[in-house]
């Protein structure tokens, strides 16, 4: 296998996760808020974002091509890391055990009460509490892909691959939900994230060097050394973060 | 002025998130990297390092707060 289709690979798995967790995600709401609603307002919300979503990607992303792909690399890369390590940073915090799991039938039930105890404000003919939720819930999840798919796509010059890969996740997490009929909590959503983290670290600080001057010793090559890299940091910085973790105190064991 | 404010609190947190120490670092490194890369040093090495270091660095902080 050589180099290019190496980050082809990695590409594309990074855009597919990356969008198979947020939709996960985006599912709750949806559901959470359809379930107690009424689908009619909740689809339209949730399409009408999805159309707003697919513009900024159909706008931004040939847009960025006419960047010097170095300038773009350096922007691009610059911008990934800080994104990435977010994600990074989240998944040590959780594996590790300072942070708490996100557990998606909690925020299921939680966002059911939430729609239950809305008012029912109609504007446009629409249910306004499930038009708005949904379509604020499938947009801000949705952006996170959109930046990621344009990164990836316009950086590697792998647009067309990255857009794929994220419209597969789509369609694989919208049958798995219809087909679960309810939130899609047994899906690892921390590991998934961690590899995201992982990619989106690797690739910013990839094409970040690259972009600052750097030539890297066997080119694209490089790209699976510094994934490897910051897998082993991570995974000895969730080793110590655990050792340190401090065991919660059962009750009465004061006493 | 509401909106254009809440437009850059989302943009921020979008982007730098809860430490901006993180995105302060990775600045720091690749201004690095710059430098030495025109000065012809082809320091690859730097920027892994700097990240791995920031990293490390935030989430001892964060560990610590709790």
């Amino acid at each position: 296998m050589n180099a290019g289709s190496t980050s082809a690979i990695l590409v594309v798995a990074g855009a597919f996760l990356a969008c198979a967790v947020e939709m996960v995600e985006a599912l709750t709401i949806v559901l959470g808020v359809g379930v107690v609603r009424g689908w009619r307002s909740t689809l339209i919300g949730a399409g009408a974002a999805g159309v707003v979503l697919a513009v900024l990607v159909a706008a931004f992303g040939p847009a960025l091509q006419s960047i010097p792909i170095e300038t773009l690399r350096l922007v691009v890369g610059a911008l990934l890391l800080a994104f990435g390590l977010q994600w990074l940073r989240k998944a040590i915090l959780r594996s590790s055990g300072h942070k708490d799991m996100k557990d998606e039938d909690e925020a299921f039930r939680a966002e059911r009460a939430q729609a239950a105890a809305a008012g029912d404000e109609r504007r446009a003919g629409l249910d306004w509490y499930a038009f708005t939720v949904a379509f604020k819930g499938v947009l801000l999840e949705g952006l996170e892909v959109v930046f990621i798919v344009i990164a990836f796509g316009s950086a590697q010059g792998h647009y067309a691959l990255a857009v794929a890969a994220a419209v597969a996740a789509f369609v694989v997490v919208l049958v798995a939900g219809v087909l679960a009929k309810g939130p899609l909590s047994r899906v690892p959503e921390n590991t998934i994230k961690f590899v995201v983290g992982l990619l989106l670290t690797s690739f910013g600080c990839f094409w970040g060097a690259e972009g600052a001057g750097v030539d890297w010793p066997g080119d694209e090559a490089s790209l699976l050394g510094v994934v490897a890299f910051f897998a082993l940091v991570s995974l000895v910085l969730v080793r110590t973060l655990r050792r340190r973790r401090v065991p919660p105190v059962p009750a009465g064991a004061e006493a | 002025m509401r909106y254009l404010r809440s437009f850059g609190r989302f943009w921020w947190n979008f982007i730098v998130g809860d430490d901006w120490r993180v995105a302060a670092g990775v600045l720091v490194g690749l201004v690095l990297t710059y430098v030495l890369a025109h000065n012809g040093v082809n320091a690859w090495w730097l920027l892994p390092a700097v990240v791995a270091l920031v990293l490390a660095e935030s989430l001892r902080r964060a560990v610590r707060r709790g």
